[in-house]
C-alpha cells in the first residue's frame, strides 16, 4: 500500500490520531500567534483611520475573518460528516461535532461585532439587511447541530444524527441565503459599500489577509485540541489509554 | 389482503399505510382537529394584540396566516414517527420489503393531508378575520398549498432525527424553524409582493420548484436520519 495512503488510514484510529493532534495543534497554535499579532498590529496601528469612519472601520480585522470563518466551519463541519457517515470513521464524527461550537462562536463573534459596527456607522444596533439576517439564521443552525448533539445519549449516533442535520443544513444554506437576499430586495434595499465609494485600499486589506490566515492557523489548532480531548473522553477505560498516560483502566471505568 | 408468501409491491404497501393512519385517525378524531385550534387562537391572539385597527390586520394578515399554519405544522412534526417509533412499528418500515424511503414518503404525504390541509382549507375563515384583502386570497391558498407541503417534507427529516429523543419539544423547534426560512420567505413573499402591486408568480414557481425537489430528496434524508435515530 502507498505510504501517505496507509499513513491516512492509520490516522483514523484513535491512538494515532492523539499523537497526531497533540502534535499539530501545538504547531498551529504556534504559528498562529505571530500571524495574529502582526495582522492586529498592523490593523489597529499601522494603517491610517478611513476618512469618513474614522477609526470605527478598524473592527472590520475581527468582523470579516470571523464571517468568513464562520461559512467556512460549517462547510467543513458537512465535509467531516459526511465522511462519517459514508466510510463510519470515528475520528471525523469527533471532528464534525468539534467544529460546531467553534463554527458558533465565530458567528456568535461576527454577529457582535457587525452590531457594534453598525451602531457606529449606521446609527443601529440592528437592521435585517440579508447578510445579517443570513448570519442569524446561520447562528441557529449551528445552535440545532449542537443541541441535537447534546441530546441524544449515545455519543456515536448523536454525532452521526447531528452530522446528518450539518449536511441538510448546508444543502439548504444556499437556499436560506438566496431567499433571505431575495426578501431584502423587496424592501428598500440598504447598500453599504464598506469603504465608500473608492475601492478597498491595498494598503487597508493587507491586515485583513494576515487575520484571515491567522483565524484558519488557529482554529486548525483549536479543532485538533478539541478533537483530541473529545477523543480522549471517549476512549477512556481502553488500554492505550493506560500506557501512554499511567493509568490502570479498570481502576477508573470497570467495565 | 396479501396472500403470504408474495412480495407486497409499493402501491399495495402504500395502501395499506394510508388505510391503517386513516383508520388511527378516526380512532382518535379529538387530536385531528388540534393543529386547526391552534392555528385559529394564533389568529385570534394576534388579532387581540393588534387592537381593533382593520387596516393594520389586513396589512400584516397574510404574514400572520403564514405563521400560524407554519407554527401549527411544527407541532404537529411530533406525531409524524413518534407513535411508530414507541410501538416498534418503525423497526418493521425497516424490514419492509420496499425502500424506507418510499414508505416515510406515504406518511409524509398522509400527515401533511391531516394535519395541514384542514389549516388551508379553514384559511379563508382565518384570512376573512383578518381582514385580508379579497383579491390576496387565491394567491394566499395558491402558496400556502404549495408551501406546506414542502414544510411537512422538511420537517419530516427533523422529526426523523429527533424521534428518540423522549422530550424533543424546542429542540424540534430549534432545529426546523431554521430550516424553514426560505419556505416562509417565498409563500408569505408572494402574498406580500402582490400586495405591493408586484407580480408573485416568481416566488410561487419557486416554491414549486423547491417542492418538487423536496419530493425526491427529503425523503432519502428522512430515511437515513431514520436508521440513524434507530441504529
Amino acid at each position: 500500500m502507498n505510504s501517505l495512503i496507509r499513513w491516512f488510514h492509520q490516522l483514523g484510529s484513535p491512538p494515532t490520531f492523539d499523537r497526531f493532534a497533540a502534535r499539530w495543534s501545538r504547531l498551529f497554535y504556534v504559528a498562529a500567534v505571530p500571524v495574529l499579532l502582526i495582522g492586529l498590529w498592523q490593523g489597529l496601528f499601522v494603517v491610517p483611520a478611513e476618512q469618513k469612519q474614522l477609526d470605527a472601520f478598524r473592527i472590520i480585522y475581527i468582523h470579516v475573518p470571523s464571517a468568513w470563518m464562520s461559512l467556512f466551519v460549517f462547510a467543513l463541519m458537512a465535509f467531516y460528516a459526511a465522511i462519517a457517515l459514508i466510510w463510519r470513521i470515528k475520528i471525523c464524527e469527533i471532528l464534525a461535532m468539534a467544529c460546531a461550537p467553534m463554527g458558533a462562536g465565530f458567528t456568535l463573534i461576527t454577529l457582535l461585532t457587525g452590531s457594534i459596527w453598525g451602531k457606529s456607522t449606521w446609527g443601529t444596533w440592528w437592521d435585517w439587511d440579508p447578510r445579517m439576517t443570513s448570519e442569524l439564521v446561520l447562528l441557529f443552525l449551528y445552535l440545532g447541530v449542537i443541541g441535537l448533539y447534546h441530546a441524544i445519549d449515545d455519543r456515536r449516533s448523536a454525532a452521526r444524527a447531528a452530522g446528518l442535520l450539518a449536511i441538510v443544513g448546508v444543502s439548504l444554506l444556499p437556499v436560506i441565503r438566496y431567499s433571505v437576499d431575495w426578501w431584502g430586495g423587496l424592501h428598500q434595499r440598504q447598500s453599504i459599500n464598506v469603504f465608500g465609494d473608492n475601492a478597498v485600499r491595498d494598503q487597508l486589506i493587507a491586515p485583513l489577509w494576515w487575520m484571515v490566515v491567522a483565524t484558519k492557523l488557529w482554529f486548525a489548532g483549536s479543532l485538533l485540541a478539541k478533537a483530541r480531548a473529545d477523543n480522549l473522553a471517549r476512549e477512556a477505560g481502553k488500554a492505550w489509554i493506560a500506557e501512554r498516560f499511567g493509568t490502570a483502566p479498570s481502576a477508573r471505568l470497570p467495565q | 389482503m396479501i396472500a403470504p408468501g408474495t412480495q407486497p409491491g409499493l402501491w399495495q404497501t402504500a395502501r395499506a399505510l394510508v388505510a391503517r393512519d386513516l383508520r388511527l385517525l378516526w380512532r382518535r378524531r379529538g387530536d385531528a382537529l388540534q393543529p386547526v385550534m391552534f392555528a385559529l387562537l394564533v389568529v385570534v391572539l394576534f388579532a387581540l394584540a393588534l387592537g381593533r385597527d382593520p387596516d393594520a390586520m389586513a396589512r400584516v394578515a397574510a404574514a400572520v396566516l403564514w405563521l400560524a399554519v407554519l407554527l401549527a405544522g411544527q407541532l404537529a412534526l411530533d406525531s409524524l414517527f413518534r407513535s411508530d417509533a414507541e410501538d416498534g412499528s418503525l423497526e418493521q418500515w425497516l424490514l419492509a420489503p420496499v425502500p424506507l424511503a418510499w414508505l416515510v414518503l406515504v406518511r409524509i404525504l398522509v400527515h401533511w393531508a391531516t394535519t395541514a390541509l384542514p389549516v388551508v382549507v379553514l384559511a379563508p375563515l382565518l384570512a376573512e378575520m383578518l381582514h385580508l384583502p379579497h383579491d390576496q386570497l387565491p394567491l394566499l391558498l395558491a402558496s400556502l398549498l404549495l408551501g406546506t407541503p414542502l414544510l411537512s417534507l422538511i420537517g419530516g427529516v427533523v422529526a426523523a432525527l429527533t424521534v428518540s429523543i423522549r422530550r424533543s419539544g424546542i429542540l424540534v423547534a430549534l432545529l426546523a424553524l431554521p430550516l424553514y426560512v426560505p419556505v416562509l420567505v417565498f409563500g408569505a413573499g408572494s402574498v406580500n409582493a402582490a400586495a405591493r402591486g408586484q407580480d408573485p408568480v416568481g416566488a410561487l414557481l419557486l416554491l414549486a420548484a423547491g417542492l418538487v425537489v423536496a419530493l425526491v430528496l427529503a425523503p432519502l434524508a428522512t430515511a437515513a436520519a431514520i436508521r440513524i435515530s434507530l441504529n
